[in-house]
Protein backbone atom coordinates (compact mmCIF):
# COMPACT_ATOMS: atom_id res chain seq x y z
CA UNK A 1 0.00 0.00 0.00
CA UNK A 2 1.47 3.31 -1.05
CA UNK A 3 0.48 6.43 0.87
CA UNK A 4 -0.12 9.57 -1.17
CA UNK A 5 0.11 13.17 -0.04
CA UNK A 6 -3.73 13.24 -0.06
CA UNK A 7 -3.76 10.19 2.24
CA UNK A 8 -1.40 11.99 4.63
CA UNK A 9 -3.75 14.99 4.72
CA UNK A 10 -6.72 12.74 5.39
CA UNK A 11 -5.06 10.73 8.18
CA UNK A 12 -3.59 13.89 9.73
CA UNK A 13 -7.09 15.36 9.84
CA UNK A 14 -8.48 12.19 11.44
CA UNK A 15 -5.66 12.31 14.01
CA UNK A 16 -6.18 16.08 14.51
CA UNK A 17 -2.54 16.93 13.84
CA UNK A 18 -1.45 19.88 11.70
CA UNK A 19 1.22 18.71 9.27
CA UNK A 20 2.97 21.46 7.26
CA UNK A 21 2.40 20.99 3.49
CA UNK A 22 6.14 20.96 2.83
CA UNK A 23 6.60 17.89 5.06
CA UNK A 24 3.83 15.81 3.51
CA UNK A 25 5.69 14.28 0.54
CA UNK A 26 8.57 13.06 2.74
CA UNK A 27 6.13 11.79 5.37
CA UNK A 28 4.12 9.96 2.70
CA UNK A 29 7.31 8.14 1.70
CA UNK A 30 8.12 7.17 5.29
CA UNK A 31 4.58 5.96 6.01
CA UNK A 32 4.60 3.94 2.78
CA UNK A 33 7.86 2.35 3.89
CA UNK A 34 6.38 1.42 7.27
CA UNK A 35 3.25 -0.06 5.71
CA UNK A 36 5.25 -1.98 3.14
CA UNK A 37 7.31 -3.41 5.97
CA UNK A 38 4.26 -4.58 7.96
CA UNK A 39 2.62 -6.10 4.89
CA UNK A 40 4.87 -9.16 5.25
CA UNK A 41 2.31 -10.22 7.87
CA UNK A 42 0.21 -11.41 4.94
CA UNK A 43 2.65 -14.31 4.51
CA UNK A 44 1.32 -15.84 7.75
CA UNK A 45 -1.66 -18.16 7.53
CA UNK A 46 -3.97 -16.99 10.31
CA UNK A 47 -7.10 -18.85 9.33
CA UNK A 48 -9.15 -19.74 12.41
CA UNK A 49 -6.81 -17.82 14.74
CA UNK A 50 -8.40 -15.68 17.44
CA UNK A 51 -6.95 -12.14 17.55
CA UNK A 52 -4.85 -11.62 20.70
CA UNK A 53 -5.88 -8.32 22.24
CA UNK A 54 -3.94 -8.55 25.48
CA UNK A 55 -1.07 -10.35 27.15
CA UNK A 56 -2.90 -10.27 30.48
CA UNK A 57 -3.64 -13.88 31.37
CA UNK A 58 -6.68 -13.17 33.46
CA UNK A 59 -10.35 -12.36 33.38
CA UNK A 60 -11.24 -8.72 33.57
CA UNK A 61 -11.83 -8.07 37.27
CA UNK A 62 -15.13 -6.81 38.59
CA UNK A 63 -15.93 -4.72 41.61
CA UNK A 64 -19.02 -3.36 43.32
CA UNK A 65 -20.69 -0.61 41.32
CA UNK A 66 -19.91 2.09 43.85
CA UNK A 67 -18.13 5.43 43.90
CA UNK A 68 -14.56 4.81 45.10
CA UNK A 69 -12.82 7.99 44.09
CA UNK A 70 -13.38 11.60 43.15
CA UNK A 71 -14.30 14.92 44.64
CA UNK A 72 -11.22 16.88 43.63
CA UNK A 73 -12.11 19.03 40.68
CA UNK A 74 -9.40 21.49 41.71
CA UNK A 75 -6.68 18.86 41.23
CA UNK A 76 -8.07 17.89 37.83
CA UNK A 77 -8.08 21.50 36.69
CA UNK A 78 -4.70 22.37 38.19
CA UNK A 79 -2.83 21.63 34.95
CA UNK A 80 -5.36 23.04 32.51
CA UNK A 81 -4.02 25.70 30.12
CA UNK A 82 -7.24 27.61 30.88
CA UNK A 83 -9.92 26.97 33.49
CA UNK A 84 -12.68 28.90 35.19
CA UNK A 85 -14.64 27.81 38.22
CA UNK A 86 -14.93 24.04 37.95
CA UNK A 87 -14.62 24.03 34.16
CA UNK A 88 -12.04 23.60 31.44
CA UNK A 89 -12.14 26.49 28.99
CA UNK A 90 -12.01 25.75 25.25
CA UNK A 91 -12.48 27.86 22.12
CA UNK A 92 -16.14 28.61 21.39
CA UNK A 93 -17.88 25.53 19.93
CA UNK A 94 -21.39 26.87 19.21
CA UNK A 95 -21.96 29.93 17.06
CA UNK B 1 37.70 3.46 49.72
CA UNK B 2 35.26 3.11 46.83
CA UNK B 3 33.14 6.22 46.28
CA UNK B 4 29.69 5.61 47.73
CA UNK B 5 28.07 6.16 44.32
CA UNK B 6 30.07 3.25 42.87
CA UNK B 7 28.51 0.70 45.23
CA UNK B 8 25.69 -1.56 44.12
CA UNK B 9 22.33 -1.22 45.88
CA UNK B 10 22.98 -4.48 47.75
CA UNK B 11 26.38 -3.24 48.96
CA UNK B 12 24.97 0.13 49.98
CA UNK B 13 22.19 -1.50 52.02
CA UNK B 14 24.80 -3.48 53.97
CA UNK B 15 26.78 -0.29 54.62
CA UNK B 16 23.69 1.64 55.70
CA UNK B 17 22.58 -1.09 58.09
CA UNK B 18 26.07 -1.33 59.57
CA UNK B 19 26.05 2.51 59.93
CA UNK B 20 29.28 2.76 57.92
CA UNK B 21 27.73 5.77 56.22
CA UNK B 22 24.39 7.53 56.40
CA UNK B 23 21.62 7.82 53.84
CA UNK B 24 22.31 11.56 53.73
CA UNK B 25 25.97 10.89 52.86
CA UNK B 26 24.93 8.41 50.19
CA UNK B 27 22.51 10.92 48.68
CA UNK B 28 25.06 13.76 48.80
CA UNK B 29 27.54 11.52 46.96
CA UNK B 30 24.96 11.04 44.23
CA UNK B 31 24.02 14.71 44.00
CA UNK B 32 27.74 15.40 43.49
CA UNK B 33 27.91 12.63 40.87
CA UNK B 34 24.94 14.15 39.05
CA UNK B 35 26.75 17.51 38.89
CA UNK B 36 29.87 15.80 37.50
CA UNK B 37 27.93 14.01 34.78
CA UNK B 38 25.65 16.85 33.71
CA UNK B 39 27.10 16.74 30.19
CA UNK B 40 25.21 13.46 29.61
CA UNK B 41 21.99 15.54 29.57
CA UNK B 42 20.15 12.64 31.22
CA UNK B 43 18.11 14.47 33.87
CA UNK B 44 15.16 16.58 32.77
CA UNK B 45 14.35 17.56 36.36
CA UNK B 46 16.63 17.22 39.38
CA UNK B 47 14.94 16.99 42.77
CA UNK B 48 17.72 17.57 45.35
CA UNK B 49 15.35 19.01 47.97
CA UNK B 50 13.14 15.92 47.85
CA UNK B 51 16.22 13.67 47.88
CA UNK B 52 17.72 15.36 50.93
CA UNK B 53 14.42 15.26 52.79
CA UNK B 54 13.86 11.58 51.99
CA UNK B 55 17.45 10.73 52.93
CA UNK B 56 17.13 12.44 56.31
CA UNK B 57 13.88 10.56 56.96
CA UNK B 58 15.66 7.36 55.96
CA UNK B 59 18.43 7.95 58.51
CA UNK B 60 15.77 8.45 61.17
CA UNK B 61 14.27 5.06 60.24
CA UNK B 62 17.67 3.36 60.37
CA UNK B 63 18.21 4.88 63.83
CA UNK B 64 14.90 3.38 64.98
CA UNK B 65 15.57 0.04 63.28
CA UNK B 66 12.58 0.50 60.98
CA UNK B 67 14.34 0.61 57.62
CA UNK B 68 12.50 -0.55 54.50
CA UNK B 69 13.74 -2.76 51.70
CA UNK B 70 15.38 0.06 49.70
CA UNK B 71 15.85 2.51 52.53
CA UNK B 72 18.18 5.36 51.63
CA UNK B 73 18.86 4.16 48.08
CA UNK B 74 19.11 7.04 45.55
CA UNK B 75 17.10 6.32 42.41
CA UNK B 76 16.32 8.05 39.14
CA UNK B 77 12.78 7.94 37.77
CA UNK B 78 12.02 7.68 34.08
CA UNK B 79 10.04 10.79 33.20
CA UNK B 80 7.10 8.67 32.09
CA UNK B 81 6.09 8.01 35.72
CA UNK B 82 3.78 10.61 37.21
CA UNK B 83 5.31 12.08 40.35
CA UNK B 84 3.18 14.29 42.58
CA UNK B 85 3.87 18.00 42.11
CA UNK B 86 7.08 17.23 40.19
CA UNK B 87 7.29 18.10 36.49
CA UNK B 88 6.46 15.04 34.36
CA UNK B 89 7.10 15.43 30.64
CA UNK B 90 7.28 12.04 28.87
CA UNK B 91 10.14 13.92 27.10
CA UNK B 92 7.48 15.67 25.03
CA UNK B 93 6.81 19.33 24.32
CA UNK B 94 3.09 18.63 24.56
CA UNK B 95 3.29 18.05 28.33
CA UNK B 96 4.94 21.43 28.99
CA UNK B 97 4.63 22.35 32.64
CA UNK B 98 2.63 19.25 33.64
CA UNK B 99 2.87 18.64 37.39
CA UNK B 100 0.65 15.66 38.27
CA UNK B 101 -1.50 15.84 41.38
CA UNK B 102 -0.90 12.16 42.05
CA UNK B 103 1.94 9.66 42.34
CA UNK B 104 2.21 6.52 40.19
CA UNK B 105 1.65 3.28 42.09
CA UNK B 106 5.14 1.97 41.33
CA UNK B 107 7.01 5.11 42.43
CA UNK B 108 4.85 5.30 45.58
CA UNK B 109 5.92 1.73 46.39
CA UNK B 110 9.57 2.72 45.96
CA UNK B 111 9.18 5.70 48.32
CA UNK B 112 7.26 3.53 50.82
CA UNK B 113 10.27 1.16 50.81
CA UNK B 114 12.56 4.09 51.62
CA UNK B 115 13.81 4.95 48.12
CA UNK B 116 15.26 8.42 47.52
CA UNK B 117 14.30 10.35 44.37
CA UNK B 118 17.22 12.07 42.64
CA UNK B 119 15.12 13.35 39.77
CA UNK B 120 13.38 12.55 36.51
CA UNK B 121 15.37 11.20 33.59
CA UNK B 122 14.88 11.49 29.85
CA UNK B 123 13.46 8.97 27.42
CA UNK B 124 12.45 8.82 23.80
CA UNK B 125 9.35 11.00 23.47
CA UNK B 126 6.42 9.00 24.92
CA UNK B 127 8.83 6.01 25.07
CA UNK B 128 8.78 5.67 21.28
CA UNK B 129 12.30 4.92 20.18
CA UNK B 130 15.52 2.99 20.65
CA UNK B 131 17.99 5.83 21.03
CA UNK B 132 16.59 8.59 23.31
CA UNK B 133 17.21 10.96 20.41
CA UNK B 134 13.53 11.90 20.18
CA UNK B 135 13.71 13.50 23.66
CA UNK B 136 12.34 17.07 23.37
CA UNK B 137 15.04 18.18 25.83
CA UNK B 138 17.94 17.09 23.63
CA UNK B 139 20.09 14.03 23.08
CA UNK B 140 21.26 11.94 26.00
CA UNK B 141 24.85 10.74 25.68
CA UNK B 142 25.94 7.20 26.46
CA UNK B 143 28.70 7.36 29.11
CA UNK B 144 30.59 4.72 27.08
CA UNK B 145 31.11 7.31 24.31
CA UNK B 146 34.80 8.00 23.61
CA UNK B 147 36.03 10.81 25.87
CA UNK B 148 39.40 12.56 25.85
CA UNK B 149 39.22 13.74 29.46
CA UNK B 150 37.68 17.07 28.46
CA UNK B 151 34.90 16.24 26.06
CA UNK B 152 33.29 13.43 24.13
CA UNK B 153 35.08 12.78 20.84
CA UNK B 154 32.08 10.91 19.46
CA UNK B 155 28.57 10.74 20.86
CA UNK B 156 26.81 7.41 21.16
CA UNK B 157 23.16 6.78 22.04
CA UNK B 158 22.37 5.26 25.46
CA UNK B 159 19.68 3.10 23.85
CA UNK B 160 16.01 3.75 24.34
CA UNK B 161 13.49 4.45 25.31
CA UNK B 162 14.81 4.27 28.91
CA UNK B 163 18.07 5.97 27.84
CA UNK B 164 18.23 8.53 30.64
CA UNK B 165 17.85 5.69 33.13
CA UNK B 166 20.58 3.58 31.54
CA UNK B 167 22.98 6.54 31.19
CA UNK B 168 22.81 7.68 34.83
CA UNK B 169 23.20 4.15 36.20
CA UNK B 170 26.20 3.41 33.99
CA UNK B 171 27.73 6.80 34.89
CA UNK B 172 27.37 6.02 38.63
CA UNK B 173 25.03 8.98 39.11
CA UNK B 174 22.14 6.77 40.37
CA UNK B 175 22.17 3.31 41.95
CA UNK B 176 19.11 2.21 40.05
CA UNK B 177 16.27 3.61 38.02
CA UNK B 178 12.79 2.78 36.88
CA UNK B 179 12.32 1.95 33.24
CA UNK B 180 9.35 0.96 31.15
CA UNK B 181 9.44 -1.60 28.40
CA UNK B 182 6.96 -1.80 25.53
CA UNK B 183 9.13 -3.51 22.89
CA UNK B 184 12.57 -3.55 24.52
CA UNK B 185 12.87 -0.14 26.19
CA UNK B 186 14.45 -1.52 29.37
CA UNK B 187 16.56 -4.29 27.86
CA UNK B 188 18.12 -2.59 24.82
CA UNK B 189 19.36 0.49 26.77
CA UNK B 190 20.69 -1.87 29.48
CA UNK B 191 22.60 -3.72 26.76
CA UNK B 192 23.99 -0.49 25.27
CA UNK B 193 25.32 0.76 28.63
CA UNK B 194 26.60 -2.41 30.30
CA UNK B 195 23.95 -2.62 33.03
CA UNK B 196 21.07 -4.96 33.90
CA UNK B 197 17.34 -4.54 33.52
CA UNK B 198 14.30 -6.75 33.83
CA UNK B 199 10.86 -6.45 32.28
CA UNK B 200 8.57 -8.60 34.42
CA UNK B 201 5.54 -10.50 33.15
CA UNK B 202 2.78 -8.24 31.81
CA UNK B 203 0.54 -7.52 34.80
CA UNK B 204 3.20 -7.84 37.54
CA UNK B 205 3.63 -4.09 38.03
CA UNK B 206 0.81 -1.61 38.09
CA UNK B 207 0.66 0.73 35.12
CA UNK B 208 -1.38 3.25 37.09
CA UNK B 209 0.21 6.68 36.87
CA UNK B 210 2.62 5.67 34.11
CA UNK B 211 1.93 7.64 30.95
CA UNK B 212 0.49 5.15 28.46
CA UNK B 213 2.10 4.35 25.10
CA UNK B 214 0.74 0.92 24.07
CA UNK B 215 -1.34 -0.39 26.96
CA UNK B 216 -1.35 -4.07 26.00
CA UNK B 217 2.46 -4.07 25.99
CA UNK B 218 3.68 -1.41 28.46
CA UNK B 219 5.27 -2.80 31.58
CA UNK B 220 7.33 -1.20 34.35
CA UNK B 221 10.62 -2.65 35.48
CA UNK B 222 13.88 -1.83 37.23
CA UNK B 223 17.37 -1.14 35.87
CA UNK B 224 20.51 -1.36 38.00
CA UNK B 225 24.13 -2.53 38.07
CA UNK B 226 23.52 -6.12 39.19
CA UNK B 227 20.95 -8.89 38.94
CA UNK B 228 20.44 -8.85 42.71
CA UNK B 229 19.81 -5.08 42.63
CA UNK B 230 17.18 -5.57 39.93
CA UNK B 231 15.55 -8.28 42.04
CA UNK B 232 15.47 -5.97 45.07
CA UNK B 233 13.84 -3.18 43.11
CA UNK B 234 11.36 -5.45 41.34
CA UNK B 235 10.37 -6.98 44.67
CA UNK B 236 9.35 -3.49 45.76
CA UNK B 237 7.71 -2.42 42.50
CA UNK B 238 5.56 -5.49 41.80
CA UNK B 239 2.15 -6.29 43.23
CA UNK B 240 -1.56 -6.12 42.60
CA UNK B 241 -3.20 -2.72 42.24
CA UNK B 242 -6.98 -2.44 41.91
CA UNK B 243 -6.44 0.84 40.02
CA UNK B 244 -4.97 -1.07 37.04
CA UNK B 245 -7.43 -3.64 35.70
CA UNK B 246 -4.59 -5.56 34.00
CA UNK B 247 -2.57 -5.81 37.20
CA UNK B 248 -2.68 -9.46 38.30
CA UNK B 249 -4.05 -10.38 41.67
CA UNK B 250 -1.53 -12.98 42.71
CA UNK B 251 1.11 -13.06 45.42
CA UNK B 252 4.58 -11.71 44.64
CA UNK B 253 7.10 -14.45 45.45
CA UNK B 254 10.18 -13.58 47.49
CA UNK B 255 12.54 -13.47 44.50
CA UNK B 256 15.38 -11.93 46.48
CA UNK B 257 15.34 -14.63 49.12
CA UNK B 258 15.19 -17.43 46.55
CA UNK B 259 17.75 -15.87 44.18
CA UNK B 260 20.30 -18.52 43.25
CA UNK B 261 22.81 -19.00 40.44
CA UNK B 262 22.18 -22.77 40.48
CA UNK B 263 21.00 -23.75 37.02
CA UNK B 264 21.89 -27.44 37.30
CA UNK B 265 19.20 -29.48 35.61
CA UNK B 266 17.49 -26.46 34.03
CA UNK B 267 16.71 -26.68 30.33
CA UNK B 268 17.70 -23.60 28.36
CA UNK B 269 16.42 -23.14 24.83
CA UNK B 270 18.39 -21.48 22.03
CA UNK B 271 15.87 -20.29 19.42
CA UNK B 272 17.36 -20.81 15.99
CA UNK B 273 15.31 -18.04 14.37
CA UNK B 274 17.25 -15.46 16.41
CA UNK B 275 20.35 -16.28 14.36
CA UNK B 276 19.37 -13.48 12.00
CA UNK B 277 21.33 -12.75 8.83
CA UNK B 278 23.58 -9.77 9.27
CA UNK B 279 24.02 -10.14 13.03
CA UNK B 280 27.69 -9.37 13.79
CA UNK B 281 29.81 -12.48 14.37
CA UNK B 282 30.95 -11.25 17.77
CA UNK B 283 27.35 -11.11 19.00
CA UNK B 284 26.76 -14.67 17.86
CA UNK B 285 30.06 -15.70 19.46
CA UNK B 286 29.08 -14.16 22.81
CA UNK B 287 25.74 -15.94 22.60
CA UNK B 288 27.51 -19.29 22.06
CA UNK B 289 29.88 -18.53 24.91
CA UNK B 290 26.95 -17.77 27.25
CA UNK B 291 25.34 -21.08 26.30
CA UNK B 292 28.59 -22.86 27.16
CA UNK B 293 28.70 -21.07 30.54
CA UNK B 294 25.26 -22.41 31.36
CA UNK B 295 26.25 -25.88 30.17
CA UNK B 296 29.32 -25.75 32.36
CA UNK B 297 27.08 -24.84 35.29
CA UNK B 298 25.03 -27.99 34.72
CA UNK B 299 22.17 -26.69 32.59
CA UNK B 300 21.00 -28.59 29.55
CA UNK B 301 21.13 -26.37 26.47
CA UNK B 302 18.80 -27.35 23.65
CA UNK B 303 17.98 -25.92 20.23
CA UNK B 304 14.39 -24.80 19.85
CA UNK B 305 12.30 -23.15 17.17
CA UNK B 306 10.00 -20.11 17.34
CA UNK B 307 8.85 -20.15 13.72
CA UNK B 308 6.99 -16.81 13.68
CA UNK B 309 9.86 -14.74 15.10
CA UNK B 310 10.43 -12.68 11.94
CA UNK B 311 6.86 -11.43 12.04
CA UNK B 312 7.15 -9.99 15.55
CA UNK B 313 8.59 -6.61 14.55
CA UNK B 314 6.01 -5.98 11.78
CA UNK B 315 3.15 -7.09 14.08
CA UNK B 316 4.48 -4.78 16.78
CA UNK B 317 4.61 -1.84 14.35
CA UNK B 318 0.91 -2.21 13.70
CA UNK B 319 -0.22 -2.91 17.27
CA UNK B 320 1.91 -0.38 19.16
CA UNK B 321 1.13 2.60 16.87
CA UNK B 322 -2.58 1.65 16.87
CA UNK B 323 -2.71 1.69 20.65
CA UNK B 324 -0.57 4.83 20.76
CA UNK B 325 -2.86 6.71 18.40
CA UNK B 326 -5.71 5.99 20.79
CA UNK B 327 -3.80 6.69 24.04
CA UNK B 328 -2.33 9.94 22.75
CA UNK B 329 -5.72 11.32 21.75
CA UNK B 330 -5.91 12.78 25.26
CA UNK B 331 -3.26 15.43 24.47
CA UNK B 332 -5.57 18.06 23.07
CA UNK B 333 -4.58 21.33 24.72
CA UNK B 334 -7.52 21.21 27.12
CA UNK B 335 -6.64 19.23 30.24
CA UNK B 336 -2.88 19.65 30.63
CA UNK B 337 0.28 20.80 28.97
CA UNK B 338 0.70 22.81 25.82
CA UNK B 339 -2.08 24.75 24.07
CA UNK B 340 -1.61 26.48 20.74
CA UNK B 341 -4.65 28.61 19.99
CA UNK B 342 -4.67 30.54 16.75
CA UNK B 343 -8.09 32.02 17.44
CA UNK B 344 -9.86 29.42 15.28
CA UNK B 345 -12.30 26.66 16.14
CA UNK B 346 -11.90 23.96 18.79
CA UNK B 347 -10.74 21.52 16.09
CA UNK B 348 -8.20 24.07 14.87
CA UNK B 349 -6.85 24.39 18.41
CA UNK B 350 -6.53 20.59 18.70
CA UNK B 351 -4.66 20.37 15.41
CA UNK B 352 -2.36 23.30 16.11
CA UNK B 353 -1.57 22.03 19.61
CA UNK B 354 -0.87 18.48 18.48
CA UNK B 355 1.03 19.64 15.40
CA UNK B 356 3.35 21.77 17.53
CA UNK B 357 3.47 19.47 20.56
CA UNK B 358 4.40 16.09 19.11
CA UNK B 359 7.83 15.31 17.69
CA UNK B 360 8.31 13.64 14.33
CA UNK B 361 8.54 10.03 15.50
CA UNK B 362 5.46 10.32 17.70
CA UNK B 363 3.61 11.99 14.84
CA UNK B 364 4.61 9.21 12.44
CA UNK B 365 3.37 6.55 14.82
CA UNK B 366 0.09 8.31 15.53
CA UNK B 367 -0.50 8.63 11.78
CA UNK B 368 0.32 4.97 11.11
CA UNK B 369 -1.89 3.95 14.04
CA UNK B 370 -4.72 6.12 12.78
CA UNK B 371 -4.36 4.60 9.33
CA UNK B 372 -4.38 0.95 10.43
CA UNK B 373 -7.42 1.57 12.61
CA UNK B 374 -9.34 3.49 9.95
CA UNK B 375 -12.38 2.16 8.12
CA UNK B 376 -11.42 -0.20 5.34
CA UNK B 377 -7.95 -1.01 6.73
CA UNK B 378 -8.77 -2.20 10.26
CA UNK B 379 -9.05 -5.91 9.43
CA UNK B 380 -6.27 -5.97 6.85
CA UNK B 381 -3.72 -4.47 9.22
CA UNK B 382 -4.87 -4.37 12.84
CA UNK B 383 -6.84 -7.61 13.14
CA UNK B 384 -4.21 -9.38 11.06
CA UNK B 385 -1.45 -8.20 13.40
CA UNK B 386 -3.42 -9.37 16.44
CA UNK B 387 -3.76 -12.81 14.87
CA UNK B 388 -0.05 -12.98 14.13
CA UNK B 389 0.54 -11.91 17.73
CA UNK B 390 -1.48 -14.95 18.82
CA UNK B 391 0.73 -17.19 16.67
CA UNK B 392 3.87 -15.70 18.21
CA UNK B 393 2.53 -16.24 21.73
CA UNK B 394 1.60 -19.80 20.79
CA UNK B 395 5.19 -20.45 19.61
CA UNK B 396 6.46 -19.46 23.05
CA UNK B 397 3.80 -21.52 24.85
CA UNK B 398 4.82 -24.63 22.95
CA UNK B 399 8.54 -24.10 23.50
CA UNK B 400 8.04 -23.57 27.23
CA UNK B 401 6.52 -27.04 27.49
CA UNK B 402 10.05 -28.36 27.21
CA UNK B 403 12.41 -25.61 28.42
CA UNK B 404 12.67 -23.42 31.54
CA UNK B 405 14.09 -20.32 29.86
CA UNK B 406 15.42 -19.04 26.55
CA UNK B 407 18.77 -17.40 25.88
CA UNK B 408 19.32 -14.89 23.05
CA UNK B 409 21.35 -11.73 22.41
CA UNK B 410 19.63 -8.51 23.58
CA UNK B 411 20.36 -6.31 20.57
CA UNK B 412 21.83 -6.80 17.09
CA UNK B 413 24.57 -4.18 17.65
CA UNK B 414 26.47 -2.20 20.25
CA UNK B 415 25.52 1.44 20.89
CA UNK B 416 25.46 3.43 17.65
CA UNK B 417 26.36 7.05 16.98
CA UNK B 418 23.71 9.70 17.65
CA UNK B 419 22.05 10.49 14.34
CA UNK B 420 22.47 7.02 12.82
CA UNK B 421 19.29 5.25 11.65
CA UNK B 422 17.39 8.56 11.90
CA UNK B 423 15.78 8.84 8.52
CA UNK B 424 14.84 5.20 8.09
CA UNK B 425 12.24 4.33 10.73
CA UNK B 426 12.23 0.65 9.76
CA UNK B 427 16.00 0.34 10.24
CA UNK B 428 15.68 1.89 13.69
CA UNK B 429 12.83 -0.50 14.53
CA UNK B 430 15.00 -3.54 13.75
CA UNK B 431 17.07 -2.68 16.82
CA UNK B 432 14.37 -4.38 18.85
CA UNK B 433 14.30 -7.55 16.76
CA UNK B 434 15.33 -9.77 19.71
CA UNK B 435 13.27 -8.03 22.39
CA UNK B 436 9.89 -7.49 20.71
CA UNK B 437 8.70 -11.13 20.43
CA UNK B 438 8.70 -11.67 24.23
CA UNK B 439 6.93 -8.31 24.67
CA UNK B 440 4.10 -9.38 22.37
CA UNK B 441 3.69 -12.55 24.43
CA UNK B 442 3.88 -10.62 27.74
CA UNK B 443 6.76 -12.75 29.05
CA UNK B 444 9.32 -11.84 31.73
CA UNK B 445 12.75 -11.11 30.25
CA UNK B 446 16.01 -9.56 31.29
CA UNK B 447 19.22 -8.18 29.83
CA UNK B 448 22.59 -8.44 31.58
CA UNK B 449 26.02 -7.38 30.31
CA UNK B 450 27.83 -10.37 28.79
CA UNK B 451 31.02 -8.83 27.46
CA UNK B 452 32.48 -6.18 25.19
CA UNK B 453 32.41 -5.94 21.42
CA UNK B 454 35.55 -5.28 19.38
CA UNK B 455 34.67 -1.57 19.59
CA UNK B 456 35.01 -1.76 23.38
CA UNK B 457 31.28 -1.29 23.92
CA UNK B 458 29.03 -3.55 26.03
CA UNK B 459 26.91 -6.36 24.64
CA UNK B 460 23.88 -7.74 26.45
CA UNK B 461 22.57 -11.24 26.94
CA UNK B 462 18.82 -11.73 27.00
CA UNK B 463 16.92 -14.29 29.06
CA UNK B 464 13.22 -14.96 28.45
CA UNK B 465 11.07 -16.91 30.92
CA UNK B 466 7.62 -18.43 31.34
CA UNK B 467 4.75 -16.19 32.43
CA UNK B 468 5.19 -15.23 36.11
CA UNK B 469 8.44 -17.20 36.37
CA UNK B 470 10.63 -14.16 37.06
CA UNK B 471 12.55 -16.41 39.45
CA UNK B 472 14.03 -18.55 36.66
CA UNK B 473 14.85 -15.44 34.63
CA UNK B 474 16.69 -13.89 37.59
CA UNK B 475 18.45 -17.16 38.49
CA UNK B 476 19.70 -17.80 34.95
CA UNK B 477 20.71 -14.12 34.73
CA UNK B 478 22.66 -14.46 38.00
CA UNK B 479 24.44 -17.58 36.71
CA UNK B 480 25.41 -15.69 33.55
CA UNK B 481 26.44 -12.63 35.55
CA UNK B 482 28.80 -14.75 37.66
CA UNK B 483 30.26 -16.48 34.62
CA UNK B 484 30.66 -13.28 32.60
CA UNK B 485 32.27 -11.41 35.51
CA UNK B 486 31.69 -8.18 33.60
CA UNK B 487 33.81 -5.49 35.24
CA UNK B 488 34.41 -2.97 32.44
CA UNK B 489 33.36 0.61 33.16
CA UNK B 490 32.36 3.50 30.88
CA UNK B 491 34.85 6.03 29.54
CA UNK B 492 33.05 8.81 31.34
CA UNK B 493 31.57 8.50 34.80
CA UNK B 494 31.31 10.22 38.15
CA UNK B 495 34.31 9.90 40.47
Amino acid sequence: MSITVEDVSKIANLARIDVPEAEKPHLAGQLSGMLKFVEQLNEVNTEGVQPMTTAAQMKLPRRADAVTDGGYAGDLLANAPEATGNFFVVPKVIE
Amino acid sequence: MTSLNHLTISEALVGLKAKKFSAVELTEAHLKAMAQTKSLNAFITETPEIARQQAAASDARYAKGEAGMLDGIPLAIKDLYCTKDVLTTASSHILDGFKPKYESTVTQKLWDAGGVMLGKVALDEFAMGSSTTTNYYGHVINPWSPHNGKDFTSRLVPGGSSGGSSAVIAARAAMGATGTDTGGSIRQPASFTGISGIKPTYGRCSRWGIIAFASSLDQAGPMARSVRDCALMLQTMAGHDPKDSTSVDMPVPDWVKALSPKVKGKRIGIPKEYRVDGTPAEILALWDKAASWLKAAGAEVVDVSLPHTKYAVPAYYVIAPAEASSNLARYDGVKFGLRVDNGGSLADMYKATRGAGFGKEVRRRILVGTYVLSAGYYDAYYTKALKVRAKIAEDFRKVFESVDALLTPTAPSTAFVIGANEDDPVKMYLNDIFTIPASLAGLPCMSIPGGLGSDGLPLGLHIIGKPFDEQSVLDVALALEEAAAFSAVPNFMAA
